[in-house]
């Protein structure tokens, strides 16, 4: 990278503009679709970036010579080597550098918590206490840039190995897993038990967030470098692993995520209309419930509490606003500061008016005679010690409860590894939580199963995941070739 | 992929189906279940696998026509494709030699319980099979129960057929005259409250199927939750058969009117 760094055009970029000269600049603004507008309709929110802005933008970029945006980054990008690209036009080349490092640009320019990684440790917010340079954006800008300039390079495939690799499950790190070993010459087959290409990508994060075409320009370009999609196939159900072995496959990557949703186990939680976030989700973008002509039943609450603070909490509590909510609210236990949440996202949830009752916990849920629910009892909390996480613990207020009216009430506290693949293998190390154990090469303790993303790191992030499928392909194919 | 290729009507509003499913019909088990979705704007639904043909490939649905997407699926031909077919889902029966097993199924409940009569007989278990309906008309699969069965008691609540009662009246029959091990109850929710309240009575070991609201069917959404014992437990993972003694019916009952009103508003995408 360092070499790079020194390459003719970038010295000169550096001295077309002194820092003084790039600080000075502003950071710039996403250009956001009207609060008002957008909370009733599933259009994406953020708009992008123009070329005049990113430019720009790119300016403000120090190019560093120890740029320690790249050390916040979880895979690494070369970051001033694709921003330095924007500045000199080149905006198809800076999508090429972004790509030597993340298979999902355009995904991780729109979901990434950018904010605590990349974004935080550049030298405007460690040094200079300015807004960092807008990192995110400008990747978003230069994936959006590529693909809509129809020129997306599919890499070509010239020698196939002839040897059979599967995965299972097809979110971030699947499909990132499936990209490189397609690039390698490997046959790759990815199974997937639901009825479409994405994981959480598709039934998760919601249109309005991340459209669903932005994903299936990733699919479809795996479909032209040879991938083979299964829908409709469950790992441990449908076929055994035993079947994908004598099926010929000599490497298998599990990238099953962490799809199952927590409950809290409170009083009333099983009445109707109270549901996890992964089943209003799943019903909303995967069954395209709220859309007549579909036969997916919805409820559109008009009251609707949503438990959690995460990104989760977040795209529920928006999706319900979205179906109609005349109040939305966001129940977490603990402040503001303690949120798991995307910056953006919380900032968006906000302007779009959802209300936030931090530190409030619910211990019990009232519903009427037909057993739908009408009332939640929440208890007040406040901030304790700090606790294993390193935030500060909500600690119960005595007696301070109050009730709030709700129509709805959907449960966003967390999520756990999807048991099927590890129940069904024999011999697979897992973790007391429920995660499958993996070496640095993403090897489980069989030596032939490869696993990555949040089926190894309970719920964590696309990034990471992304990055896990990109370590275990090179692992497995180094491998494979022994 | 999942082409129907056979039909069969076996009353006005239940209809068998045999489907093109390799994969499925080679690793299911009595118990498991798929979930179909007909057509691009359809909903994911649970139905048993009844029978399964290792050598042709195919398995074998009965559906019940109650909604929108159990009356699509029913209008389906031969030689057309179901969209989406995913399984085996759900744990299999647990199949011993308990000795004396009285199966009670009713409406619904009648499809799902063919294959475990079956097993149940292979496992050398004598089986009473209790088949409740309202009318003569409802009763479904009574030849193929004939033949896995040692004895098949036909219940109607008009006496048109078999005998006039109530399921719980034929278990009641059975338990009065010969020791029962083992019963195994699939139906409505009601009908299956009443058969455990009976049997817990008798002090009978048994088996519900429970037939939930479902969406993904692997364990994902929690749709299909229901208090056993409890605890919280998710039907198309855990289940679907519970020990009925500890299953909360009165819960699941109330879960299964969730979205009456959106499926009512639904029925004119079928002309009713
Ligand atoms: C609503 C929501 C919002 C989120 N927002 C963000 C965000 O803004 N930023 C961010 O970085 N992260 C976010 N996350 C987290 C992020 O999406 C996950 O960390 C990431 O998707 C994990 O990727 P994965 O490939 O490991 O698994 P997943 O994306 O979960 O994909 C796993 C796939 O495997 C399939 N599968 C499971 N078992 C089997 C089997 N036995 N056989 C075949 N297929 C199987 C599943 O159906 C699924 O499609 C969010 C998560 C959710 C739910
Ligand atoms: C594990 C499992 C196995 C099943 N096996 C079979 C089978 O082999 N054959 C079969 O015909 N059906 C079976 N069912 C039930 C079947 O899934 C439902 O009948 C179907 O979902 C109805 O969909 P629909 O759109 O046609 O009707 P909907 O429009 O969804 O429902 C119409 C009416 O029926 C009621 N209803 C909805 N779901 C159920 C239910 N699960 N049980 C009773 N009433 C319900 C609703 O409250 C509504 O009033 C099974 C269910 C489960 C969970
Ligand atoms: S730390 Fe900030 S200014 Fe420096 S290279 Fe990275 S993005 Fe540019
Ligand atoms: S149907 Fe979704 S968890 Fe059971």
């Amino acid at each position: 990278m360092a070499e790079d760094r020194n390459v003719a055009w970038r010295e000169e970029l550096r001295k077309s503009l002194s820092n003084k000269e790039r600080t000075a600049l502003t950071r710039v603004k996403m250009n956001e679709l009207e609060p008002a507008y957008r909370a009733r309709v599933r259009e994406e929110v953020n708009q992008g970036l123009t070329k005049e802005q990113a430019l720009q933008e790119s300016k403000r970029c120090l190019d560093c010579p120890n740029p320690t945006c790249t050390q916040g980054c979880p895979v690494g990008i070369n970051i001033p080597g694709f921003i330095k690209n924007i500045e000199r036009g080149e905006v198809l080349e800076a999508a090429k550098v972004l790509k030597e490092t993340s298979a999902l640009p355009a995904v991780c320019g729109r979901v990434c918590p950018q904010e605590k990684q990349c974004e935080s440790q550049c030298i405007y917010k460690q040094k200079l206490k300015k807004e960092a340079v807008a990192i995110g954006y400008l990747e978003r800008f230069a994936a959006d840039y590529e693909r809509e300039s129809g020129q997306i390079s599919v890499p070509e495939i010239t020698c196939k190995n002839g040897i059979k690799v599967a995965v299972v499950g097809s979110g971030p790190a699947g499909l990132s897993f499936a990209g490189d070993m397609a690039k390698k010459g490997y046959s790759v087959t990815v199974f997937e038990a639901l009825h479409e290409i994405g994981g959480v990508l598709k039934y998760g994060i919601p249109e309005f967030r991340l459209p669903n075409r932005i994903v299936d320009v990733e699919i479809d370009n795996l479909r032209k470098m040879g991938v083979d999609f299964v829908k409709d196939c469950i790992i441990g159900k449908t076929l055994s692993v035993e079947d994908l072995e004598k099926d010929g496959f000599k490497g298998i990557f599990v990238a099953s995520g962490a799809g199952l949703p927590r409950f809290m186990n409170i009083p009333g939680e099983n009445f109707i209309g109270i549901m996890s976030s992964n089943e209003y989700l799943t019903r909303v973008n995967l069954m395209d419930a709220s859309n007549p002509e579909y036969d997916t039943p919805i409820y559109k609450g008009k009251r609707v509490a949503v438990i959690g603070g995460g990104n989760t909490a977040m795209d529920s509590v928006r999706t319900a606003l979205r179906l109609g909510a005349e109040r939305a609210m966001i129940v977490y236990r603990r402040s503001e500061d303690e949120m798991p949440a995307r910056l953006e996202e919380v900032k968006h949830a906000k302007e779009e008016g959802v209300e936030f009752m931090t530190l409030h916990n619910p211990i019990e849920y009232f519903g009427d005679e037909k057993g739908r629910v009408t009332k939640m009892r929440l208890q007040k909390m406040q901030l304790g010690e700090p606790d294993a996480s390193g935030r500060r613990s909500p600690v119960e207020i005595p007696g301070a409860v109050v009730d709030v009216d709700v129509d709805e009430v959907i449960v966003s506290v967390g999520v756990s590894p999807n048991p099927l693949v590890p129940n069904s293998v024999s011999g697979l190390n897992v973790s007391p939580k429920g995660t499958i154990v993996v070496n640095e090469g993403m090897q489980s303790s069989i030596p032939m199963i490869f696993a990555g993303g949040d089926i190894v790191r309970g719920g964590a992030t696309v990034i990471l995941a992304m990055g896990d499928g990109r370590a275990a392909a090179k692992a497995m194919d180094e491998y494979l070739k022994k | 992929m999942n082409k129907i290729v056979s039909k069969e009507n076996f009353s006005e509003n239940v209809i068998k189906l045999e489907v093109e499913a390799p994969l499925i019909a080679k690793s299911r088990k009595a118990g498991h279940f798929v979930i179909v979705r007909v057509d691009e704007k359809g909903e994911r639904i649970p139905l048993t696998i009844a029978a399964a043909d290792v050598e042709k490939g195919t398995i074998t649905l009965v559906v019940q026509k109650i909604g929108v997407t159990s009356i699509k699926l029913c209008s389906l031909n031969v030689g057309d494709e179901i969209l989406d077919l995913v399984g085996p889902l759900g744990r299999a029966t647990h199949i011993d030699k308990f000795g004396t097993v009285v199966c009670a199924g009713g409406g619904v409940g009648v499809a799902p319980l063919l294959p475990i009569v079956e097993a149940m007989k292979k496992a050398g278990n004598r089986v009473i099979t209790i088949l409740a309906a309202r009318t003569k008309d409802l009763i479904i699969l009574e030849e193929q129960m004939r033949k896995f069965s040692d004895e098949v008691i036909i219940m109607t609540d008009d006496g048109s057929s078999g005998r006039k009662g109530l399921v719980t009246n034929g278990i009641e029959e059975v338990a009065a005259r010969e020791k029962v091990d083992c019963c195994v109850t699939i139906g409505p929710a009601i009908m299956m409250k009443f058969v455990s309240l009976l049997t817990k009575k008798l002090e009978i070991p048994t088996v519900a199927s429970l037939n939930t609201i479902m969406v993904d069917g692997t364990g994902m959404c929690g749709a299909c939750r229901v208090t056993v014992g409890g605890k919280t437990k998710f039907v198309c993972v855990d289940g679907p058969e519970f020990d009925a003694h500890q299953v909360d019916f009165d819960e699941m009952l109330m879960r299964l009117g969730a979205y009456k009103e959106e499926e009512k508003a639904d029925m004119y995408k079928v002309g009713k």
